[in-house]
């Protein structure tokens, strides 16, 4: 030990530990491949804007992208009921949820046939969520149907909300009329107190409004879908819904200790910016000649196309990125009857149980770079493969999806290659 | 029992008789606050002023997205001390960190020594969980950032109001013995539910925890070390019921409650210093929230330290230039999911090397790249963050 000690205090010795130490320090800082880490290509990631944005509309943006990753604390007015704590936290990195989030859904089918979405009961949506001293909500006894939800994907919506309501009415085929086995049909809805229908863009059916947005179309625009998030997932109030949640089973005015309304429009708003403003998701190896193949073989083969329309246009809108643009989201924004398998029994507006919105396919290949490298497909994720999730489809995509089974194993894997491009 | 009474009280009497004898041992981490250099320099006064300061620049890139240069201010603290007669000492830490945005009383207290065996402490107390909370200064740190798992799992700075007692025996000759215990007001219920979105620790801090518990119910903590002149190992945990399950005598919720353990170490082997902790806590936590708020955590650093040079620069003539590594993990969710049976991630591994000039043993001037693998709770791709921090610390 002695003789070690004295080694070390050899100055030699002391340089060439030094050199050594350096050299080994560099080997670890080299072995990371860089010193500071590079971005992910734009193909491979969700959350960034739309392209042509003007600078304030960037600063808009990313003032909104804050907000999206806001995490409410019970401080801030978190529940008293909730099912997640922020907006990212279901929507990671704008991309679709992981099924561990749940989004439960429940209502009683009436003997008229009318649905009920007991909200007496705490429905439509379930908070399993509370904050500490405050029961979670429970489905009632009386609930004939329930429905579990992952999050969708929040990219490119502003595309979507931006279709003229004309242009979707063109593609139902109620009685299927050309004879393709499909009859999409909008989804009527109510509106809520604060939309502001847009003359020659919105079309009313007797005070009803075409549903876009959430599995099963319930939201006419974003900014409904974000005030309804804000209340119904998170549990916080705002201007446009001020009054808290609550366990029917507590009774009212149990909520939290933080004065309602606990957002600002102006909060609410900005994050509706932030949503309108992400850009589509991103096509990867679109040149690919399997790809090519596959999407033939998407169209014309088998009729996936048929709900799945690819090409939308969007209508006029303020924000010229917006504005008048061709955008390939792979839906008709139409409710298509998906058959007894992908029935929960659930359903919100003018559409039955079994109905559910095209689901739009664009980002279907980069799910799993928002699932923790596991890929969840169809609303619950219940799928594990993308070929899982052809099979399930049922009702009005039956001819598809036995075109599917005649197809040969080659263009099999040429159609899935195409999706994974998406 | 008969047979380990004689041995406890052979070990009492030999405690006693050499209880004045630490020639040679490791200086105890619980004395580091009465180590600092402005009481060591003028203990002969009966009142001292001395404190510390540090600043950085911080140079970052998360994923390729870098906001650039910038510098922290990160805390300007102020000492002051009294010796008010025999074995009675009083110490205060005011906190400024970044400037006057945080002011904080950090200590406050007054020790009653009795003897080194026994000492009785009041007031608002570092609380004795690991080794870095009570020795934390940054002029005795050779890294610029704190270790993640003594700010994120042990909630350092932790200071919490309350007595307890706390002393120092020599077991044999080059071993010493610590020990401290205490009651103090203890965390609250932003534990979980709070703006982090998972179970935090350090969000429990109370602002009105030097004014009142939040349910009556004190946390206790303790704290046992031995040093040698090799170095100390300490064993330390705290407990206490974080949730306010009473509310004006009525009681609203259940109690839940929080313990956190933790290990630590500093060695020096030749010219190696050798230095770390872990701490593994576990939190009681609602049923329905389990997934997002976990009832696990843990978390570790390890620190090796090696002087590359020692001796005169230009004015300095003991100047030191150390060269570090430190290794760091933590894990915020030891859980799985229900639905898919995976693991829960939520961790943070960090690497750190850096290199700190010494001119002086109170003054330190420190450079770091510090490189973190971030995976959240889903275990998506993993978020890269890498950095340079240039940033100075020294006592006065």
């Amino acid at each position: 030990m002695k003789i070690m000690k004295l080694y070390l205090q050899n100055s030699i010795f002391r340089l060439i530990l030094t050199l050594l130490s350096s050299f080994i320090l560099s080997i670890i800082i080299i072995s990371c491949e860089e010193f500071l880490p590079t971005a992910p290509e734009s193909s491979e990631i969700l959350n960034e804007p739309i392209e042509g944005l003007t600078p304030s509309q960037l600063a808009a943006h990313l003032q909104g992208d804050e907000q999206f990753g806001k995490i409410f604390g019970v401080e801030d007015g978190l529940g008293p009921i909730f099912v997640n704590t922020s907006c990212e936290n279901c929507h990671v990195a704008d991309g679709k949820g992981h099924p561990f989030i749940q989004l439960t859904r429940f209502g009683k089918m009436n003997l008229d046939g009318t649905f009920d979405p007991m909200t007496e009961y705490g429905g439509a949506q379930l908070q399993q969520r509370s904050i500490a001293g405050y029961p979670p909500e429970e489905i009632p006894a009386e609930a004939t149907g329930k429905s579990i939800l992952m999050p969708p994907s929040v990219t490119g919506l502003g595309l979507i909300e931006a279709v003229p309501d004309e242009l979707i009415l063109s593609y139902a085929d109620p009685d299927d009329l050309n004879g393709d086995g499909i009859s999409g049909v909008p989804n009527y809805v109510d509106p809520p107190d604060y939309f502001q229908p847009k003359p020659g863009f919105h079309i009313s059916n007797n005070g009803k409004y075409i549903g876009r947005f959430g599995r099963k179309a319930g939201a006419i625009t974003i900014l409904q879908q974000v005030t309804q998030a804000y209340l119904q997932d998170i549990g916080i109030t705002s201007d446009f819904l001020p009054e808290d949640l609550y366990n029917y089973i507590i009774g009212s005015g149990t909520g939290d200790k933080v004065s309602d309304p606990e957002l600002s429009a102006s909060v609410v708003k900005s994050v509706e910016f932030y949503i309108k403003t992400l850009k589509a998701p991103p096509r990867r190896n679109e040149n690919d000649a399997d790809v090519i193949g596959g999407e033939n073989i998407f169209k014309k083969q088998i009729n996936c196309s048929g709900c799945h329309i690819p090409t939308l246009v969007s209508g006029p809108s303020d924000i010229e990125a917006l504005n008048k643009k061709d955008f390939h989201p792979y839906t008709d924004m139409l409710m298509h009857d998906m058959g007894s398998q992908l029935d929960d029994y659930y359903t919100e507006g003018s559409a039955k149980t079994s109905e559910w919105r095209t689901t739009p396919l664009w980002g279907l290949g980069l799910g799993g770079t928002s699932q923790g490298g596991k890929s969840f497909f169809l609303h619950d994720g219940r799928a594990k493969t993308i070929e899982e999730a052809i099979i399930y489809h049922g009702g009005e995509a039956s001819n598809s999806r036995n075109n599917y089974y005649n197809l040969s194993q080659a263009d099999k894997q040429k159609l899935l290659k195409f999706l994974e491009s998406l | 029992m008969h047979k380990v009474l004689p041995s406890v009280l052979i070990i009492i009497f030999y405690t006693v008789v050499n209880a004045q004898d630490t020639t040679g041992v490791k200086i105890p981490s619980q004395d580091a606050i009465y180590t600092r250099p402005f009481i060591l320099k003028v203990n002969n006064l009966s009142t001292s002023i001395g404190g510390y300061f540090e600043g950085n620049s911080n140079y970052f890139s998360e994923d390729g997205v870098s906001e650039g240069l910038s510098f922290e201010l990160r805390r300007f603290n102020i000492f002051l001390y009294s010796s008010l007669g025999p074995g009675i000492k009083f110490l205060s830490e005011l906190e400024f960190e970044h400037g006057t945005e945080e002011i904080a009383l950090e200590t406050a207290l007054l020790d009653f020594q009795f003897s080194p065996q026994f000492a009785l402490r009041a007031g608002i107390i570092l609380v004795p969980l690991g080794m870095f909370n009570q020795n934390h200064d940054s002029p005795r740190w050779d890294i610029i950032d704190r270790p993640l798992v003594s700010t994120q799992i042990i909630p350092s700075t932790l200071s919490e109001v309350g007595f307890g007692v706390y002393g120092r025996f020599t077991l044999i000759r080059y071993l010493s013995l610590t020990y401290s215990g205490y009651l103090t007001n203890g965390l609250g219920d932003g534990v979980i539910l709070n703006a982090e979105g998972k179970t935090f620790v350090p969000s429990g801090k109370r602002k009105e925890a030097f004014e009142e518990d939040n349910n009556g119910l004190p946390a206790y903590s303790g704290r046992i070390a031995l040093q040698h002149s090799l170095g100390e190992l300490g064993l330390s945990f705290y407990h206490c019921v974080y949730n306010s399950f009473r509310v004006e005598g009525i009681e609203v919720d259940e109690k839940r409650s929080l313990s956190i353990t933790a290990i630590d170490f500093s060695a020096n082997f030749f010219d190696f210093t050798l230095q770390g902790e872990a701490a593994y806590s576990m939190i009681e936590v609602p049923d329905n929230l389990s997934e997002i708020f976990d009832d696990k955590q843990w978390g570790t650093f390890f620190d090796i330290i090696y002087p590359v040079y020692k001796g005169s620069v230009l004015l300095f003539d003991e100047a030191i230039l150390n060269s570090i590594v430190r290794f760091e993990y933590v894990d915020f969710n030891m859980g799985r999911f229900n639905v898919t049976g995976q693991n829960v991630k939520d961790d943070v591994t960090a690497l750190v090397l850096g290199l700190s000039f010494r001119p002086v043993p109170n003054t330190v001037i420190k450079a770091n790249y510090r490189r973190h693998w971030t995976v959240d709770a889903i275990g998506n791709p993993t978020i890269h963050t890498a950095g340079f921090q240039f940033g100075f610390a020294s006592y006065f």
